[in-house]
C-alpha cells in the first residue's frame, strides 16, 4: 500500500528511545522498544507509557447531546455522573460493531468520546449522517497527543511529573490547568490513566514520565497485555457483522434505556442467545504461538473457526487466544485442537479474562 | 553487533560453520536482536532433504514468526532439541547454544558462496 502513514506528535521521542516503527491503523507507531516480553513485564509489576496520539478524540455538546448519544451508543449516557467515563458501542442497524469507545461526561451537555485510530473516519461520518438538532459533534482528533501511563506504579509516577495536580478516581476524567485531560482508564488491566493534551506538548510529557523512571512500551506490548484481559481488539475481535452480545460485552449494552442503533438484534440475542460466542482459549501445554486467523478445531478435528487474536501471553508462558465458536463449543471446559502450520496443538475453553491483575498484586 | 569471522551467513541471516562436510546453521546475532524474545522453535524432521533457499525451521517471537532457511542444499542430519526447551538460548547464544540445525552438505561450494563476515557486516550496516 502506498498511502502515506500519519505521523505522531511524539515520534520524534520514539526514534531517540530507539523505537522500532511499524504501520499501524494508518500510522507509524512505535511496535517496541526493547523487548515485548521486558515491556509487558514492566506495566505488570511497575509501570509503562504508551503513545497513544493515533487515537480519534471527539467532542459532542449541546442541550440534546444525551439523547443524542444514548440513541447512537449501546450503554446508557443517562448513568454517568459528571466527570465519569463508561465502556460503550457504536453499533450499525444489524447490531455490529462500528466502534468500541470511552466517553466521558464533561458536564451536563458536554460529552468526550476517544475512538480508535482507524475508525476515525467512520465514527465521525456515521455520527455526522444521524445528526440531530441541538447536538455539535467536533472531530478534534488531529489537535491532541496522548500517552496510556500503565501499571501499579502509574499513581506515583503521576504524583512526580504533576505534583500539584490529582489523579481522578477509577473511570473518571479530571483536567489539569487549562487543555490537559487525564482519565483513570487503560486497556491493560493495571491501575493507569489516559492523559491527553495539545499535540505540541505531547513529546514533553512522554519525555516526563520516562524520566520519571516509566518505561516506554509499543503497540506489541499493548496487544499482549489486553489480550491477557480478554479485552477486544477492533477490526480482530470486535467486527460489523459481530454483536456485542456475541463478543460476550451484553454488560456494556442497556436494553432498558430505550432505543438506539441495533437494539433489536441485541434484544433478541440476548434472549434467545446468541448462534456464536467469542470464546477464550488457553493452550493445555507449550506450543507454537497462536495468531489471529489460526484454525480452531474441535477435539474430534472438526473445524469449528478461526482465532480472532492469539499470543503467547508473557504472564503465563502458554498460548491464548480469542475466537468466535458455535454457541455449544464456546463453553467453559470444552477441549479444541488450535492448527499452527498444520500441527494441532490440543486447548481448552477458560473463563475470561486469562490473567487477573488484583491476585498477582497482592 | 557480535559477527563472528570464522562463519559464512546468508542475506536471510543464517549464520553456517562447517566442519568436514557437516554445517551447523543458527541465525546472526543482528537476527535475534531483530527478533527480540523468541519463544517458540519449530525444528526440522531428521532425514529431510533441503535444497538451498528452502525454509527449514521457524523461529518464532512473540509478534511474529520467522521462516528460518537452508543456507546450503543437503541433509538434515541433527536437530539442537535444547532449543526446544529453551528457545531463549537462540537470544543469548546465537552462535553457540542457540544454533538450530545440521546438515550434511552436498556441495561445499555453495558454502564458499556465502557472505564472509565483512560482507555480512556491511549489509546489515
Amino acid at each position: 500500500m502506498s498511502e502515506s502513514l500519519k505521523s505522531s506528535p511524539i515520534e520524534s521521542v520514539h526514534l531517540e528511545l530507539g523505537g522500532r516503527m511499524v504501520p499501524f491503523a494508518g500510522w507509524n507507531m512505535p511496535v517496541m522498544y526493547s523487548s515485548i516480553m521486558d515491556e509487558h513485564s514492566a506495566v505488570r509489576t511497575t509501570a509503562g507509557i504508551f503513545d497513544i496520539s493515533h487515537m480519534g478524540q471527539f467532542f459532542v455538546s449541546g442541550g440534546a447531546a444525551l439523547e443524542w448519544l444514548n440513541r447512537m451508543l449501546a450503554n446508557n449516557v443517562a448513568k454517568l455522573a459528571d466527570r465519569q467515563g463508561q465502556y460503550s458501542f457504536l453499533l450499525n442497524e444489524k447490531g455490529g460493531v462500528i466502534d468500541d469507545l470511552i466517553i466521558y461526561r464533561l458536564g451536563d451537555e458536554e460529552f468526550f468520546l476517544v475512538v480508535n485510530a482507524s475508525k476515525i473516519d467512520e465514527d465521525r461520518e456515521w455520527l455526522a449522517s444521524h445528526a440531530a438538532e441541538g447536538t455539535t459533534l467536533l472531530d478534534d482528533s488531529d489537535n491532541w497527543a496522548g500517552v496510556a501511563v500503565q501499571g501499579p506504579e502509574s499513581a506515583a509516577a503521576f504524583a512526580k511529573v504533576f505534583p500539584d495536580a490529582e489523579l481522578p478516581e477509577r473511570n473518571g476524567i479530571s483536567q489539569i490547568g487549562l487543555g490537559v485531560i487525564v482519565c483513570r482508564t487503560g486497556y491493560t488491566g493495571e491501575d493507569g490513566f489516559e492523559l491527553f493534551c495539545s499535540a505540541a506538548e505531547g513529546a514533553s510529557v512522554f519525555r516526563k514520565f520516562v524520566d520519571a523512571g516509566v518505561k516506554p512500551c509499543g503497540l506489541g506490548a499493548r496487544d499482549t497485555l489486553r489480550l491477557e484481559m480478554c479485552y477486544p481488539l477492533n477490526g480482530n475481535d470486535l467486527a460489523p457483522d459481530r454483536t456485542p452480545v456475541e463478543a460476550g460485552l451484553g454488560f456494556f449494552v442497556d436494553l432498558e434505556k430505550g432505543d438506539f442503533t441495533g437494539r433489536e438484534v441485541l434484544a433478541r440475542q440476548k434472549e434467545s442467545g446468541p448462534d456464536q460466542r467469542l470464546a477464550a482459549i488457553e493452550y493445555l501445554e507449550k506450543g507454537a504461538p497462536p495468531r489471529a486467523h489460526y484454525a480452531v478445531h474441535s477435539a474430534d478435528g472438526e473445524l469449528l473457526g478461526e482465532l480472532s487474536s492469539g499470543v503467547l501471553s508473557p504472564s503465563l508462558g502458554k498460548g491464548i487466544g480469542l475466537a468466535y465458536l458455535p454457541r455449544e463449543s464456546a463453553k467453559v471446559g470444552t477441549e479444541l485442537q488450535i492448527d499452527v502450520r498444520g500441527r494441532k496443538f490440543p486447548a481448552v475453553v477458560v473463563k475470561k479474562p486469562f490473567y487477573k491483575p488484583s491476585a498477582k498484586k497482592s | 553487533m557480535n559477527v563472528p569471522d570464522d562463519l559464512r551467513y546468508n542475506r536471510s541471516h543464517e549464520w553456517i560453520r562447517l566442519d568436514g562436510d557437516t554445517a551447523t546453521v543458527g541465525i546472526s546475532d543482528h537476527a535475534q536482536e531483530e527478533l527480540t524474545d523468541v519463544v517458540f522453535v519449530e525444528l526440522p524432521e531428521v532425514g529431510r532433504e533441503v535444497d538451498a533457499g528452502d525454509p527449514t525451521a521457524v523461529v518464532e517471537s512473540v509478534k511474529a514468526a520467522s521462516d528460518i532457511y537452508a543456507p546450503v542444499s543437503g541433509e538434515v542430519v541433527e536437530v539442537n532439541d535444547a532449543v526446544e526447551g529453551d528457545p531463549s538460548l537462540v537470544n543469548t547464544d546465537p552462535y553457540g547454544a542457540g544454533w538450530i540445525f545440521k546438515l550434511k552438505v552436498k556441495d561445499a561450494a555453495q558454502v564458499e558462496g556465502l557472505m564472509d563476515a565483512a560482507a555480512y557486516t556491511s549489509m546489515i550496516g
